[in-house]
């Protein structure tokens, strides 16, 4: 039997019906139902300093669930909190300190509690060859070093204030930068005899910078948080995309970029 | 000779030697674009020409001839230029402008002001002296100018059609200002006005297409034209060609008989010229009674009035253009109108023939 | 011009009621207008008024202000004294390579800001091209208020010299040459005619430079670091200010809107006058 044009074309016609009532059949299941897999696309805002890790995840998920997308933005949390606050689309929030997710906590924009995933500790970095001989923590103080640490107004800056105070430690910083990127950068580019730093962010340069742990680092502990954001269009997918997170395999990939346990 | 110079450029196809005695005025006259702008730029030393040297009294302006490479800057040379727009520095007073030039050269403020007083008074401008330039009328402005630029006590004056921009109420004035500051004082002044030259100018230098044409006492160029340009401004007209025993023969052929100086008699195949006044042309329609002498056919190309009179131009093929000055009554009765063939004829008594 | 004819342009500009604009520019006028206006009204709305004093006279806030100033003046300075010469002979020079130099100094105004740090980093760094000569001689330029001024003066400089050199262009070399005819040395002749001329156009330079330093982030950011007191200028302060409390940083942000737009009323009244100079 011969299939006609006119035939043939009611038959796409009703094929692309099919389709997508098919398609917006699953993009409307907003049940959690652990029989049918999730799909769709989900977009995580997550701290600068998750870049490594979360790209990593990202690309694991979707390679676990064929049919899903998980789009990445990164930045600074604050200015995370920020966007989110006026509107912009984001599924699940990785912050690099809880004061951020709190924020959004009780401006009532989660879906559930947060859940801390991991934990950062800062570090020194020094240019390779540690030009200035930096051994300890006391070392950052001297006079003729010149030391880069971030401004307290952001997440790593504030560790630095606590790990100051407990070890009755001051420094003065020839400069205090608001990204931990931007004191990283001073480190590499040699301008800098050291920087206070996240172990993660050490071990994400490579051979550009040499790390120095040092015994005070424990002080201040940054605890990253994970959560679902309530405006959500897909609460499924985002839980599931938290849940990886915070699976062993997540903690394996956190833990080779240098987070620690939460 | 006090000022000499000579200098060509080939980019402007201009190529001249001048020379003034001390105190001479000469009158440069020519056609635009023939080459007076460029001359007194090389004089001032704003324009490079590609060869030529200048001297002023003993000192060398510049030399670029054979391998030297002297050029003396503008403000080494001791020429002031005088333009046809004043060109007052205008956040300076009249007076503060008057002495730009003396406090150039080094003298205190008060000194510069009291030269520059003096040289306002020279030129009837004193009330002015605290005004700003704006406040000037185009007349004002020149006289402060002429003033400006004689406080710098140059060596030659420039002026390049100073008259030119100047309503007529204002020209005669700046007119008698410059004959009496030009007196004992080396100037060259290019101008298109007769009467500049007439006034101001012991010598005058016709020139054409970046070369003198013509140079002489001014009475004489104007009176005994060999250029055309000097013949227009005189008002006269002008064939050229050989001399004859009566009179001149053009190129073309056509004979002008005329009257010569009795000193002077004419060397048949030399070149020389025959200059008539309009007036002493009579303008007749086709052929004439008794065929006279000096009856040339023509094609009128226009017509104009002139004072009292109807000047009527017509072409005499490659012999020029020639001009009739008939009464409108005289115009009006033979028809003439541009395009028209007719004839002209010229009294020989009215009639000069002089050397080229 | 004489007095009546500059009467008569005068009287043409307000007697005739014809402006050939046609009516349906006001429409899109309008709505370049708004784009303009808005946001500066979106962030006059989220002011927080009973706080906006003690929020901009703060300790850190006033460090900031004073810094702001002392180094857009101090870079302003440097753009005229570097600038004059690059303008005069850009205007009125001839060299081989005049092109090519106006095309570079007009670099840093299409250059993203940032871009221009790292190039700065890269030469008066620790390890740069003029930076380790410096060091040995014990001149430390990174991470000093000086590191600030030449990202500013870097940034600013095209700007006095596009203004300069139009306003040159425009005034052409007439006077000069009346002035060399006078007896007047190249030198005095800049003193006393050149520079007096351009004044209007130097100083609407000036302004523009002030107003670009005083807003320069980037290359300042990169270059010099953030430190207050030193390196912390406003617009450094208001970006760090934002990561905890927003409202100090609309407060901030609302005083350098209100210095800038002192500015380029300056500005706009210098230019008047210098049009009305030239028509004169």
């Amino acid at each position: 039997m011969s299939i006609t044009r006119k035939n043939f074309t009611a038959l796409l016609v009703a094929g692309a019906l099919a389709a997508s009532l098919a398609g917006c059949g699953s993009g409307t299941n907003t049940t959690a139902s652990s029989s049918s897999s999730p799909s769709g696309e989900i977009t995580v805002f997550a701290a600068a300093s998750l870049k490594a890790p979360f790209t990593q995840l990202a690309k694991d998920f979707e390679a676990a669930n064929p049919g899903t997308r998980v789009k990445l933005s990164f930045a600074g949390s604050s200015d995370l909190v920020t966007q989110i606050t006026q509107g912009a689309p984001a599924d699940v929030f990785a912050s690099a300190d809880t004061k951020n997710m709190t924020k959004l906590a009780d401006a009532k924009l989660l879906d559930g509690a947060a859940t801390n995933f991991a934990a950062n500790v800062l570090e020194i970095a020094v240019p390779p060859g540690n030009p200035a001989s930096i051994a300890s923590f006391a070392d950052l103080a001297k006079a003729d070093v010149k030391v880069v640490t971030c401004a307290s107004q952001v997440p790593c800056g504030a560790a630095t204030d606590t790990v100051e105070k407990a070890s009755g430690i001051t420094l003065s910083p020839v400069s205090e930068e608001s990204s931990v990127t931007d004191v990283l950068g001073k480190v590499t580019s040699g301008e800098a005899d050291a920087g206070l730093v996240y172990v993660t962010d050490v071990k994400g340069a490579g051979d550009k910078v040499k790390g120095i742990p040092f015994a005070e680092s424990d002080k201040a502990v940054n605890t990253y948080p994970i959560a679902t954001v309530g405006s959500s269009k897909n609460k499924a997918l985002a839980a599931a995309f938290v849940a990886a997170v915070t699976s062993e395999a997540g903690k394996k990939v956190l833990g080779d970029a240098g987070f620690g346990a939460p | 000779m006090s000022f000499e110079l000579r200098a060509s450029l080939r980019a402007r196809n201009f190529d001249m030697s001048l020379s003034l005695a001390d105190g001479e005025t000469v009158a440069i006259l020519g056609p635009n674009g023939a080459g007076k702008s460029t001359l007194l730029g090389v004089i001032a030393g704003l324009l490079r020409p590609d060869s030529g040297s200048a001297r002023i009294a003993g000192r060398q302006l510049f030399n670029l001839d054979a391998g030297t490479h002297q050029w003396d800057a503008p403000h080494l040379r001791g020429t002031a230029l005088l333009a046809q727009e004043a060109l007052l520095f205008p956040h300076l007073s009249v007076v503060d402008n008057v002495a730009f030039g003396p406090r150039s050269a080094g003298a205190s403020k008060a000194a510069a002001r009291e030269t520059a007083q003096r040289w306002l008074a020279e030129v009837d401008a004193s009330s002015l002296a605290d005004r700003k330039p704006a406040q000037l009328s185009g007349g004002q402005a020149q006289r402060v100018a002429v003033a400006r630029a004689l406080a710098a006590e140059p060596e030659l004056l420039l002026l390049d059609e100073p008259m030119a921009a100047l309503d007529i109420h204002a020209a005669p004035l700046l007119r008698r200002v410059l004959k009496r500051v030009l007196k004992d004082r080396k100037a060259i002044i290019v101008t298109h006005d007769v009467l500049d030259a007439y006034m101001l100018a012991d010598r005058v230098v016709v020139v054409e297409n970046g070369r003198m044409v013509e140079e002489g006492p001014t009475r004489q160029v104007l009176e005994r034209p060999r250029s055309h340009f000097a013949a227009g401004l005189a008002g006269l007209n002008l064939v050229t060609g050989t001399l004859g025993r009566e009179g001149i023969t053009t190129p073309d052929g056509r004979v002008f008989a005329g009257q010569h100086d009795p000193g002077w008699s004419p060397v048949p195949g030399q070149a020389g010229v025959a200059a008539f006044p309009p007036s002493s042309v009579s303008v007749f329609l086709g052929d004439v009674h008794g065929s006279p002498r000096n009856s040339y056919a023509v094609t009128i190309t226009d017509l104009e009035p002139h004072g009292d009179q109807v000047r009527v131009r017509a072409s005499a093929g490659s012999d020029g253009a020639l001009s009739a000055d008939i009464t409108p009554a005289a115009s009006a009765d033979l028809g003439l109108a541009p395009g028209m063939e007719v004839r002209f004829v010229v009294k020989s008594a009215l009639v000069s023939v002089y050397p080229a | 011009m004489t007095p009546d004819s500059a009467h008569r342009k005068e009287s043409m500009k307000t007697t005739t009621g014809y402006h050939g604009v046609p009516r349906w520019i006001y429409a899109v006028a309008a709505a370049g207008g708004l784009l303009v206006v808005l946001p500066l009204a979106a962030m006059l709305l989220r002011v927080n008024w009973p706080q906006f004093v003690p929020l901009i006279t703060s300790e850190s806030s006033l460090a900031a202000l004073g810094l702001s100033l002392r180094t857009s003046a101090a870079s302003t300075v440097l753009c005229i004294v570097l600038g004059v010469p690059l303008a005069l002979v850009l205007a009125r020079g001839e060299f081989p390579g005049q092109k090519l130099l106006r095309s570079f100094v007009l670099l840093p105004l299409v250059l993203p800001p940032v871009v221009g740090g790292i190039a700065l980093l890269y030469t008066f760094g620790r390890q740069g091209l003029l930076g380790k000569s410096l060091e040995m001689a014990g001149v430390q330029i990174a991470f000093s208020t000086t590191a600030v001024v030449l990202a500013q003066t870097f940034v600013a400089l095209p700007f006095l010299v596009v203004s300069l050199e139009g306003a040159l262009r425009s005034a052409g070399n007439r006077y000069e040459a009346v002035a060399a005819t006078l007896g007047a040395k190249p030198t005095t002749v800049l003193r006393r005619v050149t520079l007096p001329l351009v004044l209007p156009g130097l100083a609407s330079g000036a302004v523009l430079s002030f107003a670009r330093s005083l807003g320069e982030f980037g290359a300042t950011l990169t270059f010099a670091g953030s430190l207050e007191g030193v390196t912390r200028t406003l617009p450094l302060e208001i970006y760090l200010q934002r990561e905890t409390d927003a409202d100090s940083a609309v407060a901030l942000s609302l005083v350098l809107v209100a210095v800038a737009v002192a500015v380029v009323g300056l500005s706009y009244g210098g230019r008047r006058r210098a049009a009305a100079a030239v028509q004169a």
